[in-house]
């Protein structure tokens, strides 16, 4: 086991690389126990890490933006029956069971938040970052969903409605961003280089054509 | 229960702090705290919703002190000796001591994808008609259970309007007791900025919660 820090506030951190925090003692003990009793496989322990770290991530709700934008077809899918038209894309499962498509209008922001814990469309958008966790978004997202937005360096038009999800169930929500202009006769593909993590759950925009080239 | 998790609306947390270029985990011990809580989820020792009522179950202290995946280790150590999986003399000595005891599952290498791509969908075939429907108004019920409830507080007792009829699930505040799923209709609830927050609130807000019928009524 590394002995990396922590990088969260709360971590302990320690000036001896072969001594190991309370926590990292605590998830080991726990680990060998389970291991050493059967009820956990090894292999698939790995198997989970590597699977949210290198398989499952934004890229995937990427490609379900850009062909929402790219296909009225299927755009009306999504809005229909979000969770069947994602999973055509082949992703589907854990954390995305029942799936809604918010779309971003002239209008209308969406953003999405969980201010109970943590829940996130895992299947699309991989694990949550830290942020999304943190006391200040599920505290602030609900009643003051502007001054977040300010923080990520976002500034919608006073007269633009925002609507925030709060996901107190098992319903999980992914925002479709408005199509940046500038991008006509763009490829999915290219199209879904725009689409950032934020965007998705409305902390964000997507980015500009002049940002990639 | 009315604990430091339902966090909607507290004031004084200061900024959100976004990481640039964040990475999945911080630190190895954090990959090990999801891979061991994800894996035990499979055996169906506990259900989504008890390991969420461990998370929260616990003094305001001691849940604001620690990190995400602290508390993913805190529930998971107690619901393991909770159900006898684990005992306490086992975790202080880091080792195996007793015998295990049969699980229903354990989650195999070669299952992995498929039962992540599976998931587990909490839609039931409903019993009973739905109470409500889009656009009717409704008035989240001021409850206060000290057990699981998905009702966050800043909702409670605040007139709001039904937008979507999402189904019948599985109830939250049921099924973290083991007192069985007991499926409700579920629906998202609209509430504007300013009924929520008084007039300080954005006139341009409106907020949703996915609220099961229970805690929902006519208004």
């Amino acid at each position: 086991m590394s002995t990396e820090h922590t990088g969260n506030p709360h971590g302990h951190a320690h000036a001896h690389g072969s001594e190991l925090s309370e926590t990292e003692l605590r998830v080991r003990a726990l680990e060998t126990i389970l291991t050493e009793k059967g009820y956990v496989d090894p292999l698939a322990l790995d198997r989970l890490v590597e699977t949210y770290e290198t398989k499952v991530g934004p890229r995937n709700g990427a490609r379900v933006v850009a062909r929402a934008w790219s296909s009225p077809e299927y755009l009306d899918w999504l809005r229909k029956d979000a969770t069947a038209a994602i999973a055509s894309m082949g992703f589907a499962g854990r954390q995305s069971e029942h799936m809604i498509a918010l779309e971003n209008t002239p209008k209308i922001h969406n953003m999405v938040v969980c201010t109970l814990c943590s829940c996130y469309p895992w299947a699309v958008l991989g694990l949550p970052p830290v942020w999304y966790k943190s006391a200040p978004y599920r505290s602030r997202a609900v009643a003051d969903p502007r001054g977040v937005l300010h923080e990520f360096g976002v500034k919608l038009p006073e007269e633009t409605e925002i609507r925030v999800w709060d996901s107190t169930a098992e319903v999980r929500y992914l925002v479709v961003p408005m199509r940046p202009a500038g991008t006509d006769g763009w490829s999915e593909e290219k199209l879904a280089t725009l689409v950032t993590r934020d965007s998705m759950i409305g902390t964000g925009l997507p980015k500009s054509p002049r940002d990639v080239s | 229960m009315n604990g430091a998790h339902d966090m909607g609306g507290a004031h004084g947390f200061g900024p959100v702090q976004p990481e640039p270029n964040e990475p999945v985990f911080h630190a190895e011990w954090e990959r090990r705290a999801f891979a061991i809580t994800v894996a035990m989820g499979a055996t169906r020792e506990w259900n989504i919703d008890m390991s969420r009522f461990a998370r929260e179950n616990r003094s305001p202290t001691d849940y604001l002190s620690k990190s995400y995946y602290e508390l993913w280790l805190s529930g998971l150590e107690q619901l393991a000796t909770q159900r006898g999986l684990v005992s306490a003399d086992e975790i202080a000595a880091g080792h195996a001591r007793g015998k295990p005891r049969p699980v229903q599952r354990v989650l195999t290498a070669q299952d992995v994808d498929r039962v992540l791509s599976r998931g587990t969908a909490v839609a039931r075939v409903p019993t009973a008609p739905a109470r409500f429907k889009a656009g009717d108004r409704v008035r989240a019920k001021n409850l206060h259970p000290s057990a699981h409830t998905r009702l966050p507080r800043y909702v409670r007792g605040h007139v709001g309007t039904v937008e979507r009829v999402h189904g019948c699930h599985v109830f939250p505040d049921s099924n973290a007791t083991g007192t069985g799923e007991n499926p409700q209709w579920l629906y998202a609830v609209g509430f504007d900025g300013r009924e929520l927050w008084g007039p300080q609130g954005d006139p341009k807000l409106k907020v949703s919660v996915d609220a099961w019928e229970p805690y929902l009524e006519p208004a």
